[in-house]
């Protein structure tokens, strides 16, 4: 078969049954196998909401998402993308189209150099040099993408390498000499952990982003309940454990609860576990949980003592090592720190000053408290996203998906799209500020054409909210971040066929918002939001 | 260090981006094929703490190509750099340099009537301190391959 039907067919190989694409002249022989296969394509409007989907679409599986984009400006275009997939670990497949094998280093038409400009930033990537290699690059790709830590591969194939002829054979196996993940926790290092457990006086369990990447939740409140520790979580580990569990705490780091950072303060253990300890969760190396034995779970044998100094290492797929800690665990007293917690949360001062227009926390409140339990909420960068991880509670499956590695704009309404065509029978609710919105917003042509049932709630503060904030609190006041002129944001998704409405104060969004649940069709609903009104 | 890589186009490139992305430094790199095609043993030198060279080995195994990375102790390895040196030479001196050259066991490769080119292999000390010994005659041009090592012993094991 053709090279490009090959592509197509190690897709079907990997279970790969949707790809979000832009095409371009470079992959017209890859579209026209695409055309003849029942792999479903959602055409975005710009590259870079393919990925971001795709990324959206692997969250909400835990599959592999695959994107299909062109050469020259469509592999640029993606690139922010593929960083922010990179620095949250998200298993991405991205094929990109490249001018002719024989034109390569020319300059020619649409022509970049997309494997050296993503070298940095994706996991791996494969420049397609003979037709034949495809079935086994394709494997690898998708071997490397989901294994071990995730995170990006890219497959660039040239045009002329797509129109050759190839017998296929898709490989059983897979064996990279050079790359063979650890995934089971050294039995040593576990016992020494359930060693150090079992006498310590203030133990606490930090879950990040990991916990959510391995599927783990399920052995982490085991973990839990058996060893009576209990938790906290980055912004990446929102969602490890159902939020009404007794040994709940709450979100830690720079924009955190303080009782929940106090609470780290003072432990004499730290469990990390699929944490990386990035500078925002740590506010500093120095001081964080300095009298603190930390032990660092983590399946990247680089993350761990790269920021921490490390008591107990162990290197493993957190499911595992979390499941053969549940054999053994041995719980400590900890009644007496329960205690202490449970006091320092009642300092939690709820925010909410009185204000004529929309308080997006009561927002986040009161949507935690309408919905049910099968929900996935995507969330944008800034003001929006801290007000979506402090005040969404997570229970049941609830899932929330942000872009928290490079904080990329933007990535809310594409990652929606993705969550919501990967799990059509789930409530998906989009957050995004005015300028997040702004920056993916005609994505709301592929959410009309595909009649994706998705609810978009826009804060609109008429501004960068997150850096007017910073502004305000460390400098003579906001500059360059007022949106003078934002276009009606109602009539906008109104003229894509969304139905849409606006909302000036909190008395008005229960009644709209149960509108937009009920209606069944892609909604918008427009917040405005007190410019002033800040992150806590 | 030594580190063993796929031979596959772009992954010195690769090491280099690494080392400069996380901003370690390279004092001196060397690389070539070895005994297996496939495989290319480079030698990279770089100055720095324990957690400096716990993290750039980490990081190194994170590359895929990255077979293997083995830190080279000086008393455990066999460390070697070749040099070539052109050095002026006029008939007066010839013998003098011949001299130094045979005490430090190097090899005349290039001879005209104003300079002569010496091949010289060792330590780094070694060619430094030759290096030093030739100043007074007028160097013309060095190069230096940079170091290259292998662990004493058997082979690696496995």
């Amino acid at each position: 078969m053709k090279a490009a039907e090959a592509v197509i067919q190690c897709l079907k190989e990997e279970n790969v049954n949707t790809v979000f694409g832009y095409p371009g002249a470079a992959v017209v022989p890859i579209y026209e196998a695409l055309r003849k296969s029942d792999v479903k394509h959602i055409l975005v409007r710009q590259e870079q909401a393919a990925g971001h989907a795709a990324s959206g679409y692997a969250r909400s599986t835990g599959k592999v998402g695959v994107c299909i984009v062109t050469s020259g400006p469509g592999a640029s275009n993606l690139i922010t993308a593929v960083a922010a997939a990179y620095m949250d670990s998200i298993p991405l497949v991205i094929i990109t189209g490249q001018v002719k094998s024989t034109l390569i280093g020319r300059d020619v038409f649409q022509e970049l150099d997309i494997t050296g400009a993503t070298e940095s930033f994706t996991k791996y990537n494969f420049l397609v040099k003979d037709a034949k290699s495809i079935p086994k690059t394709m494997k690898e790709a998708f071997y490397i993408a989901d294994t071990g830590r995730k995170g990006p591969v890219l497959v660039d194939i040239p045009m002329d390498i797509m129109e050759e002829d190839i017998d296929f054979e898709y490989p059983e196996s897979v064996n990279i000499r050079g790359y063979k993940p650890t995934v089971k926790g050294h039995f040593g290092q576990i016992k020494k952990i359930i060693d150090r457990i079992k006498i310590s006086q203030r133990p606490l369990i930090c879950a990040g982003g990991g916990v959510i990447l391995a599927n783990a939740q399920k052995e982490l409140e085991q973990f839990v309940r058996k060893s009576h520790i209990p938790v906290v979580h980055t912004l990446m580990g929102k969602g490890c454990i159902n939020e009404n569990n007794d040994y709940y705490v709450g979100l830690i780091g720079t924009h955190g609860f303080a009782y929940a950072n106090k609470v780290v303060q003072n432990a004499d253990v730290l469990i990390l576990i699929g944490a990386r300890a990035s500078d925002r969760t740590i506010c500093g190396v120095k001081n964080f949980a300095k009298d603190a034995d930390v032990i660092h779970i983590d399946i990247d044998p680089a993350e761990i003592g790269k920021i921490l100094n490390t008591y107990i290492p162990v290197v493993g797929d957190c499911g595992n090592v979390l499941s053969d800690l549940n054999k053994e665990i041995v719980p400590p007293q900890t009644e007496k720190w329960m205690k202490e917690i449970k006091n320092w949360k009642k300092d939690l001062h709820i925010e909410r000053k009185p204000t004529d227009k929309v308080n997006p926390k009561y927002v986040l409140q009161t949507v935690s408290d309408i919905l049910g339990e099968d929900v996935i909420l995507t969330a944008d960068v800034g003001q929006n996203q801290l007000w979506c991880a402090r005040n969404f509670k997570i229970t049941g499956n609830r899932k929330i998906l942000t872009s928290g590695g490079l904080g990329t704009m933007g990535y809310s309404l594409p990652a929606a799209i993705g969550a919501k065509i990967a799990c059509p029978d789930k409530r998906v609710i989009a957050f995004a500020g005015d300028g997040g919105f702004q920056m993916s917003l005609f994505e709301l042509g592929t959410v009309a054409e595909n009649n994706i049932n998705i609810i978009i709630v826009l804060f609109n503060n008429s501004g960068l909210g997150m850096v007017r904030e910073i502004q305000d609190n460390k400098y003579p006041g906001e500059f360059g971040v007022n949106f003078k002129t934002n276009p009606d944001f109602v009539k906008l998704a109104e003229a894509y066929g969304l139905m849409a409405k606006r909302v000036e104060n909190d008395s008005e969004f229960n009644g709209v918002f149960k509108e937009a649940l009920n209606s069944n069709r892609a909604f918008l609903i427009e917040c405005i939001v007190d410019p002033h009104e800040k992150t806590f | 260090m030594s580190v063993l890589v796929e031979n596959h186009a772009g992954v010195l490139s690769k090491v280099a981006g690494l080392f400069s992305r996380r901003g370690y430094n390279i004092h001196s790199l060397t690389v070539g094929v070895t005994e297996d095609p496939e495989i290319s043993r480079m030698t990279i030198v770089s100055i720095g703490d324990d957690y400096m060279f716990e993290q750039i080995s980490k990081q190194l195994n994170k590359l895929i190509e990255v077979i293997k990375v083995i830190e080279l102790s000086e008393e455990s390895s066999v460390y070697r750099e070749l040099s070539l040196i052109k050095v002026s030479a006029e008939n007066s001196n010839k013998l003098l340099i011949m001299e130094t050259v045979n005490t430090f066991r190097g090899k005349i490769v290039d001879m005209n009537e104003k300079s002569i080119i010496i091949e010289i292999t060792g330590s780094e000390n070694k060619i430094s301190a030759f290096i030093e010994l030739m100043k007074p005659y007028g160097i013309k041009e060095i190069i230096r391959t940079g170091l290259t090592a292998l662990q004493r012993g058997s082979k690696l094991e496995d």
